[in-house]
């Protein structure tokens, strides 16, 4: 029996983002097994909503996370607008999509950055976050701020965008194309990239099923599910898109998901915006009077996967019960199925492979030595380790 | 012995229609029944039995589960959605009072480890045969038996005050085989 050790990633550290704890056990320099504690910032959102006003709740949940702060209160407010059976004007839906597709745009471009910086290519970190910016820059122009949009309202949506803004954005994620071009291709056809990611960090389409894995996570295992697509929300039905997928279930599938998927974000931003300003006027919400009793559930297709949220209304203008489910709460478990057998160098690039969002989740793990006694790594060391090995491969090509 | 409640007159149609009548007898009564969703409350003795039937079937995923407190225990429900077509069936059970418990969908479904766990921390279900019920969502330093999502908790009156500063109880000691 080899000696069995435990590494300690978190739960604090400066370079964390935030606040999450990995326990990775290795014999070697191989990982035997993964344990994860979250909650170290636990905010108790969802009792918080119990005390806010169905109109209120909207503000509340898009402070869950600042990367997805369109989509959790668009599912909340699809679920709410189930149980009072609201009819959404045809224009608030073409507006909705355009901001939930502007937030996947930059939080793709955010992946691909870190991605590139946990392996060592600080080059595309830089560009990638460059090219990142001016999206950041329309989404303030046409909402009023770069994090929470505040945007969605039940029945409808809070602001309308003047023809100046729709045109602005049209153009501006158009000149898009160029540089996602530029960085799929720095990927694709990158032999040192090649030999680093492909087969690291499996994740089956039998264990996606399993652990119930959503978003870009499930489609890089060739798995196809998107909310868009299966339950059409927004105006998504009504402009033309594909659902990309990718074989393989490796952190190369997942990175170039990401990546096709961001150039299928500029189609459908562009197609709205062409569609609202052949078609300008109109209402953009409906009168909601009061939420009747009844339970309704509501879910989006976030950058990271699916988030899924449950309202129950007694009819009172508060919800009895709203559960948030973010799509990291299902992604993160996965790594019991996909860092298992990898070298500890492979697993930084794995465990950044889902795009795990802290807030999503609230809590993960690090590993110490239970065998001699304590060793920490940092998660800077696992970053560390990560560049050190893609830099032994350029090498060696 | 309960007498199950007779199922209602809502008409089993579509796909939804179908994933129901699939579960057969675990199904004692039907809330809502339209092409996109689904509500069923299910016998309790029967959830894992409806978990292994809906998760044979193509497209199935669990997205989640919701804990509710309610006058006569908790209800846990279970979110399935279904891809294609894009339905969502939420299964309803009933964790009785006094003991809480209903069997654990984890044991054959890991992906209901997670939010099983984080439902026993802040509302108090149980869950019997669960493979690792250690805490999830609260503190080692939690007072047990305070479960902050339940009705009676107040958020400021009832908090529990902090722990004093302590090492970590899983740093093993030095030299130790």
């Amino acid at each position: 029996m080899s000696h069995r050790t435990v590494v300690n990633i978190g739960p604090f550290h400066p370079l964390q983002e935030e606040a999450e704890f990995f326990q990775l056990y290795v014999e070697g320099e191989t990982v035997v097994d993964v344990d994860v504690r979250l909650s170290y910032n636990h905010r108790g959102i969802e009792k918080l909503d119990e005390s806010k006003t169905f109109d209120q709740v909207p503000f509340v949940v898009e402070r869950v996370c600042g990367i997805c702060s369109a989509s959790h209160p668009l599912a909340y407010i699809q679920a709410v607008e189930e149980i009072a059976r609201v009819e959404v004007p045809e224009r608030a839906l073409y507006l909705r999509t355009i901001v939930n597709e502007l937030e996947r745009l930059h939080s793709h471009l955010l992946w691909v950055g870190l991605a590139g910086h946990f392996l060592g290519y600080n080059t595309v970190f830089m560009w990638a976050w460059k090219y990142r910016e001016p999206v950041m820059e329309i989404l303030e122009s046409a909402t009023g701020s770069r994090v929470n949009y505040a945007n969605c309202k039940i029945g409808g949506v809070r602001r309308d965008m003047t023809v100046e803004q729709l045109k602005e954005i049209d153009r501006i994620v158009g000149d898009l194309n160029a540089p996602l071009d530029m960085l799929t291709k720095a990927v694709l056809d990158d032999p040192v990239l090649h030999a680093r990611l492909k087969k690291v960090g499996v994740l089956t389409p039998e264990a996606v099923k399993l652990y119930g894995a959503v978003g870009p996570t499930a489609r890089g295992s060739g798995v196809p599910i998107d909310v868009r697509r299966d339950d059409p929300y927004a105006a998504y039905d009504r402009v033309d898109w594909q659902v990309v997928t990718a074989p393989g279930g490796d952190v190369f599938g997942k990175a170039v998901v990401r990546l096709l998927e961001s150039f299928e974000a500029v189609k459908i931003v562009q197609q709205c915006c062409r569609y609202l300003l052949k078609n300008p006027g109109g209402e953009i919400d409906a009168k909601v009077e009061q939420i009747p009793p009844g339970e309704g559930v509501g879910h989006v297709e976030a950058p990271r996967g699916e988030t899924f949220h449950y309202v129950r209304s007694d009819g009172s203008n508060r919800p009895v019960r709203h559960k948030v489910r973010a799509p990291s709460y299902v992604n993160i478990p996965t790594f019991k199925a996909s860092c298992i057998g990898l070298e500890i160098p492979d697993v930084a690039i794995t465990l950044a492979s889902v795009d795990p969002c802290y807030s999503c989740t609230e809590r993960l793990c690090a590993v110490a030595d239970a065998g001699t006694g304590r060793r920490l790594f940092g998660f800077d060391e696992l970053v560390k380790r990560s560049q050190e090995k893609t830099r032994r491969m350029r090498r060696s090509v | 012995m309960t007498v199950l409640q007779s199922k209602t007159d809502i008409p089993l149609m579509g796909f939804v229609g179908e994933v129901l009548e699939a579960l057969g007898e675990a199904v004692v009564e039907v809330q809502q029944c339209e092409p996109r969703r689904g509500i069923a409350r299910i016998d309790p003795t029967r959830t894992v039995e409806a978990a292994r039937a809906l998760i044979a079937m193509d497209g199935a995923r669990l997205a989640t589960a919701t804990g509710i407190e309610v006058r006569d225990g908790i209800d846990i429900l279970y979110h399935w959605a279904f891809e294609p077509p894009g339905a969502v069936v939420t299964l309803k059970v009933l964790a009785a009072r006094p003991d809480l418990a209903v069997d654990s969908v984890a044991a054959v479904l890991p992906a209901a480890n997670w939010i099983e766990r984080e439902m026993h921390d802040l509302l108090g279900a149980n869950f019997r045969n669960h493979p690792d019920m250690r805490r999830l969502v609260l503190d080692d330093s939690w007072p047990e038996g305070v479960h902050p999502l339940r009705k009676d908790f107040d958020q400021v009156l009832d908090r529990p005050p902090l722990p004093p500063n302590q090492s970590p109880p899983d740093v093993v000691e030095e030299g130790r085989p």
